[in-house]
């Protein structure tokens, strides 16, 4: 039992890494009503612009304020600059776009911060949490902010009329514009948005998964497996580190099939 | 966070194109095989190797053309099924001496199956889900062709080298008598050359064809086409076999052409690399999948070129001045020389 219960632990533990950065993705989802694959590659940036301003002798809390203005003016200038002359253009053509920058930001940050790993430091300390030795005090920080940042989200589409707003601009345009929604900036918004939460991802997940430009890569490999890699690769035998990836595979696959619109996803009624 | 009941009034994904769209006119077409059979005869090899790749990620980008520019599903997975394609071929000539020509029908009939099996389940998925289960299976593939349990048959981690076959005797003999002599890289190019125009004349009578149109009925409107009484699901799942059959030729050929294959040459990049393919080319013009391929092949090459520690932004910015010029691809430019020397003729 105790095994059990370090294993779930654990898995938590990872667990919070992706649900951090699948809330920046999600944010991005809701405003242009597809997926940034740049979405990593944004945070990782991020997250190297904080470490530079610590570098150069900014207190921990004073980076992390300044990143989070300077990503949500990043993302709102990618929006304007490199996205805004594609509006019209088919999606896949934007799919294409997002991996453009997908390239470039990796390269640049390769040039200017090079492909060496970097120590990133955490403010809630590392030593063991609760006293147990699988989950620190940073880990249990990182979700607690995650869960704070989620009821803020939640808040904010839900309950104010910039959220509803962005809602509507991403889900039926036309209307939208009809009602007296300025359908262009809330896209813009909500890139500023998605690139200061994925900053905030970014940050945090840092002094766990070290700061270098892959460091994103990683995490969305690893967002295909969770809590059940440390499960399966317990109980099941025979189920080594190989086999990891398949089994999550097939884990995706059950699921899409069985919830066609993911876990918690309501299906949507399609009018002709 | 949505509502319960959205109304979905937006244009579909992938835009319409008709169907004579989708194809060259004659002449055309005669000009651009002149060229693809003269242009190897007065070049080195190495770029015969670069032109025969050329037809193969051609014929890659091809099948993901019919897959999502005719049934309008989107695929990352291309490049497991490729990996099939290029395992089968690999396999059948090191394991059971078959010969190279002989492995390409069975890597492509393994891939049609596998991709029908794959189209089952993708079947209920559509837009980001399908995505992201395709995605799922390019990034298993290379995983899946290490285990160990495979390893007497894919060779580990360290792959499969292949023999690169010589040209056939008779035409040896025959070249022989104007005192001519054929290298393999340039055999090889005109035997994928000849694959590359029989699948291309099957494509284009397939999507000519009624499946073609039941591909199409099903990309611009699927409830309207199961209104007309199109079984949805069957050519749904048909549109993932023939993609998948025709992209495990194409992994076969590589195979020959690379005299190698390894579980790491078939990674999620080979499935971005052929989307971009597709893009560039325009989704839904088949003509344009070799415009595509010859952008994949040759922009990384040439963003090297230009800067090496930055050789991934100079790729980015050209693929974005690429989409800023022509956001359709390369049937925009098609189209509007098209209507120019139209115009032309008139006068």
């Amino acid at each position: 039992m105790e095994l059990f219960i370090n294993q779930i632990l654990a898995g938590i533990a990872t667990g919070a890494i992706y649900a951090c950065m699948a809330l920046a993705v999600v944010m991005i989802y809701q405003a242009i009503d597809h997926l940034n694959f740049a979405q990593g590659e944004m945070a990782m940036f991020s997250t190297f612009i904080s470490w530079q301003l610590m570098q150069w002798g900014v207190p921990y809390w004073g980076a992390f304020l300044l990143t989070l203005i300077l990503s949500f003016i990043g993302g709102i200038l990618i929006e304007r600059l490199l996205f805004k002359p594609l509006t019209k253009a088919p999606i896949l053509t934007h799919v294409a776009g997002f991996i453009a920058l997908f390239a470039i930001i990796n390269s640049v940050a390769g040039l200017i911060w090079d492909f060496t790993i970097k120590q990133y430091p955490t403010p809630f300390g590392s030593s063991p949490f609760l006293g147990s030795q699988l989950i620190s005090t940073h880990q249990a920080g990182m979700i607690g902010v995650t869960v704070l940042l989620l009821i803020a989200l939640y808040v904010f589409f839900q309950f104010t009329r910039f959220g509803l707003a962005m809602r509507a601009a991403a889900s039926v345009p036309e209307s939208a514009r009809l009602v007296g929604v300025n359908t262009s900036w809330m896209i813009a918004l909500g890139w500023g948005m998605a690139a200061a939460i994925g900053s905030i991802a970014g940050m945090l997940i840092a002094p766990v998964v070290f700061l270098e430009p892959n460091m994103m890569g990683a995490v969305v490999g690893g967002f295909l497996v969770g809590i059940i890699e440390n499960l399966a690769g317990t109980y099941i035998p025979g189920v080594g580190n190989e086999l990891k990836l398949p089994i999550a595979l097939a884990l995706i696959i059950t699921v899409l099939v069985v919830k066609p619109a993911g876990l918690f996803g309501r299906p949507i009624v399609k009018r002709v | 966070m949505s509502a319960v009941q959205e109304v979905v009034t937006a244009a579909p994904a992938i835009e319409a194109v008709p169907k004579r769209a989708m194809t060259l006119g004659n002449g055309t077409s005669l000009l651009v095989l002149a060229l693809l059979i003269m242009v190897p005869l007065f070049v080195k090899n190495f770029i015969i190797f670069q032109m025969t790749m050329l037809l193969v990620y051609g014929l890659a980008v091809l099948a993901l053309n019919i897959l999502t520019g005719g049934s309008g599903q989107f695929s990352l997975g291309q490049s497991a099924f490729y990996a099939v394609g290029a395992y089968t071929s690999a396999i059948l000539m090191e394991h059971a001496g078959v010969n190279y020509a002989l492995t390409l029908p069975v890597a492509g009939l393994v891939c049609f199956v596998f991709g029908f099996l794959f189209g089952q389940p993708a079947l209920r998925l559509s837009g980001v889900y399908l995505a992201l289960a395709t995605f799922a299976l390019a990034t298993a593939m290379p995983q899946l062709l290490k285990l160990g349990y495979f390893e007497y048959w894919t060779g580990g981690v360290q792959g499969l080298v292949v023999t690169k076959p010589d040209a056939p005797e008779i035409v040896q003999s025959v070249l022989s008598w104007f005192h001519l002599k054929m290298s393999q890289d340039m055999w090889l190019y005109y035997f994928t050359l000849a694959i590359t125009i029989a699948i291309y004349i099957f494509s284009v009578n397939l999507l000519k064809s009624r499946s073609g149109r039941a591909f199409m009925a099903i990309r611009d409107n699927e409830i309207a086409a199961s209104a007309m009484g199109i079984d949805v699901a069957l050519y749904k799942t048909l549109a993932f076999g023939v993609s998948a059959g025709i992209t495990g030729v194409a992994g076969g050929l590589g195979a020959i052409a690379v005299q190698f294959v390894a579980p790491d040459s078939f990674t999620i990049q080979l499935a971005i690399a052929l989307f971009l393919g597709m893009v560039v080319g325009g989704v839904g013009w088949l003509p344009g999948s070799i415009i595509g391929s010859a952008f994949i092949i040759f922009v990384p090459n040439i963003a090297e070129g230009i800067s090496k520690g930055l050789s991934g932004a100079v790729f980015g910015i050209i693929l974005f001045l690429v989409i800023f010029l022509v956001p359709h691809g390369a049937r925009q430019v098609a189209l509007v020389a098209q209507h120019l020397i139209g115009q032309f003729k008139k006068r």
